[in-house]
């Protein structure tokens, strides 16, 4: 009877344990979760042509990338403690990670959206048009930020048009119907949605350019604990970004694969990398970060989260959770949760990985 | 010694043994959630029962700060008007087109392997043509719920129709019934139980399309505010919803059983 009675605790605790995080001490396995957009592609082809195999064996670790079907899943995974390291864009890193008391950093800033995220109107040609219609979007996403932003920019306030969520798989087919006059989204959904007849970019990114930031987040313990995961990673993507800056053939193989493994060709790559400011060199990256612009962006972006009330529900105000940057820390020092640490990428700007 | 399969627990042992699961699930879940809440006060995977609460309590008990609505119950009467409008074209639309493929056999020839074949689409393949068709409103989403168990309940009539006695026929025949007569006072009394029955199983399927459709295009209803809610992982509110949905169908096959006992006593006499 005893014996059983053990049996039963043991299968009762068990699926616990699953649940339970693991302590964060040094290690040498990683996981690295990353989601298809253009600029994170590189990520898949570093993966693939053995260049993150490489960094890693260079500081005796092992990185295993995966890639994730779902962007926000990706990241809920992440938050959850199943991978050591996850793409994201600033907001989702200060939303969901940040608001969930997950200490990130932001190791590589690898991107800025300059025209990727847009604004579309059907048979409108102005931003003012916009007033009194239903914008699909999906909500509390950074198109949503944008259109707030874009809105704002023509003196106008979310009060002034109806927000419809709307999944982004669906976002192609949903422009279709008669009911949708106006989306907002990113690409390659934009470029899609603009070779339909009767589109009008009317706002995008190229208009807030610096805010919508696309980075490589790690676990803060992590990388405190294990320096090594964030020099290979660096190492890693600075090695990609010089093969993709490159005019020769190998930068274009890179492309096409890029391209290829996003769904699209050579050509619609190259148009997506057009309205994206990739930081090909690791010091543009380390200016950008160290950059005053980047602290009132972030100020801008937990205003706009704490006002949409996905800073948690915990927070009083929007400085709740505190963001540290190279140029000074916003909101509560000591509730620091969501750091833009430049350093590694200056051992790459200065050739010490 | 009394075989096993011939020992019954008494009334209240039954309620225990029963509830027994739902007791180590709840405390499997809070000694998981409090271990993670032990290591990060914030986490937000597993909250507590207290934030849990905290959560319902703003979403039920308060107006929204944004629109002034008390958002738990919008979404609840939204997502509820669209099951109820999808369940309902659903079991009209199945009732008449049971019934008369399972009557006439001309029809049957006719209809049946379509039906058949329209039964085994899956709907939300083919969901950027229900779009195109239905547009984006309220009819869409219906429409999903209606698409996705009509097909499935005109089936299931047509069964219940062919299985119905040879005999019953034969004997309405010989006393002079018409056709029409037959399907109003033979078969139709006797498939409306079976209808109640049917629905009852299609409820999960309903809720499933009905998520489905909110999670693509709304800005309202208990799918919508989970799959809205899903971008800041906010389990506290997640968790909430689902036990309630799971209450809501639970409570929603129990009052179909009850109507079906009340309306239909002789069906059930007979413990078909």
């Amino acid at each position: 009877m005893k014996n059983r009675l053990k049996k039963l605790l043991v299968l009762l605790v068990l699926p616990m344990c699953v649940f339970v995080t693991q302590p964060v001490l040094a290690k040498d396995s990683f996981k690295v979760a990353w989601t298809i957009y253009v600029g994170w592609m590189p990520w898949d082809y570093a993966n693939n042509a053995g260049i993150v195999k490489k960094w890693a064996d260079k500081y005796g670790i092992e990185i295993e990338v995966t890639q994730i079907n779902d962007y926000v899943e990706s990241i809920n995974q992440y938050t959850a403690g199943g991978f050591d390291a996850c793409v994201m864009t600033n907001m989702d890193a200060l939303t969901i990670p940040a608001a969930s008391g997950v200490d990130s950093t932001a190791l590589i800033v690898g991107d800025f959206s300059n025209g990727n995220d847009a604004v579309i109107l059907k048979n409108k040609k102005s931003l003012k048009d916009i007033k009194g219609q239903k914008v699909n979007l999906v909500e509390l996403s950074v198109s949503h930020y944008l259109l707030a932003r874009g809105l704002e920019s023509a003196g106008m306030s979310e009060k002034d048009i109806k927000v419809v969520n709307t999944s982004d798989a669906d976002m192609v087919a949903v422009y279709g119907t008669k009911d949708v006059s106006a989306v907002t989204t990113w690409n390659p959904l934009v470029s899609e949605i603009m070779s339909m007849p009767g589109s009008n970019k009317v706002f995008d990114s190229s208009q807030i350019p610096g805010e919508i930031i696309d980075l490589m987040v790690v676990n803060t313990k992590t990388l405190k604990n294990n320096p090594k995961l964030g020099k290979a990673l660096t190492g890693a993507w600075y090695e990609i970004m010089s093969v993709m800056s490159g005019k020769d053939k190998k930068a274009t193989d890179a492309k096409i694969a890029m391209g290829k493994a996003s769904g699209t060709d050579l050509k619609g790559y190259n148009s997506q990398l057009a309205s994206t400011k990739m930081f090909y060199k690791a010091a543009d990256a380390v200016a950008f970060t160290k950059s005053k612009a980047l602290k009132s962006t972030m100020a801008k972006v937990a205003k706009f989260s704490f006002d949409h009330g996905i800073l948690g529900d915990g927070a009083p105000n929007a400085s709740f959770i505190g963001i540290e940057t190279p140029s000074g820390i916003f909101g509560d020092k000591k509730n620091v949760k969501l750091r833009f640490n430049s350093s590694f990428m200056q051992m790459a700007a200065d050739g010490k990985l | 010694m009394k075989r096993i399969i011939n020992r019954y627990p008494d009334r209240t042992l039954s309620v225990l043994l029963g509830a027994l699961p739902f007791v180590l699930v709840l405390i499997t879940y809070i000694m998981a959630s409090n271990a993670r809440l032990e290591e990060n006060a914030h986490d937000k995977l597993l909250p507590s029962v207290s934030s849990m609460t905290t959560a319902v309590d703003k979403l039920a008990m308060q107006p929204s700060k944004r629109s002034g609505e008390y958002l738990f119950w919008l979404d609840t009467s939204s997502s509820l008007t669209r099951l109820g409008m999808g369940i309902g074209i659903a079991a009209i639309i199945g009732l008449v087109f049971g019934i008369i493929n399972g009557s006439i056999p001309y029809v049957r020839a006719n209809l049946s392997p379509f039906i058949t074949a329209i039964s085994l689409v899956p709907p939300l393949a083919v969901l950027p043509i229900l779009f195109i068709v239905f547009g984006l409103g309220e009819l869409s989403k219906v429409v999903l719920i209606a698409i996705g168990i009509t097909p499935f309940i005109i089936r299931d009539m047509q069964t219940n129709v062919m299985e119905l006695p040879a005999e019953q026929m034969i004997k309405a025949q010989t006393l002079g019934a018409s056709s029409w007569l037959i399907i109003i006072r033979v078969v139709l009394p006797q498939v409306l139980p079976r209808l109640i029955g049917a629905l009852r199983l299609s409820l999960g399927a309903a809720w499933l399309f009905l998520i489905a459709a909110e999670a693509i295009a709304s800005t309202d209803g208990l799918g919508y505010r989970i799959f809205l809610v899903r971008r800041y992982l906010a389990m506290d509110i997640i968790l909430p919803y689902v036990i309630w949905i799971t209450f809501l169908s639970f409570f929603t096959d129990y009052l179909l059983k009850i109507l079906s006992e009340r309306l239909f006593p002789w069906f059930h006499a007979t413990g078909k």
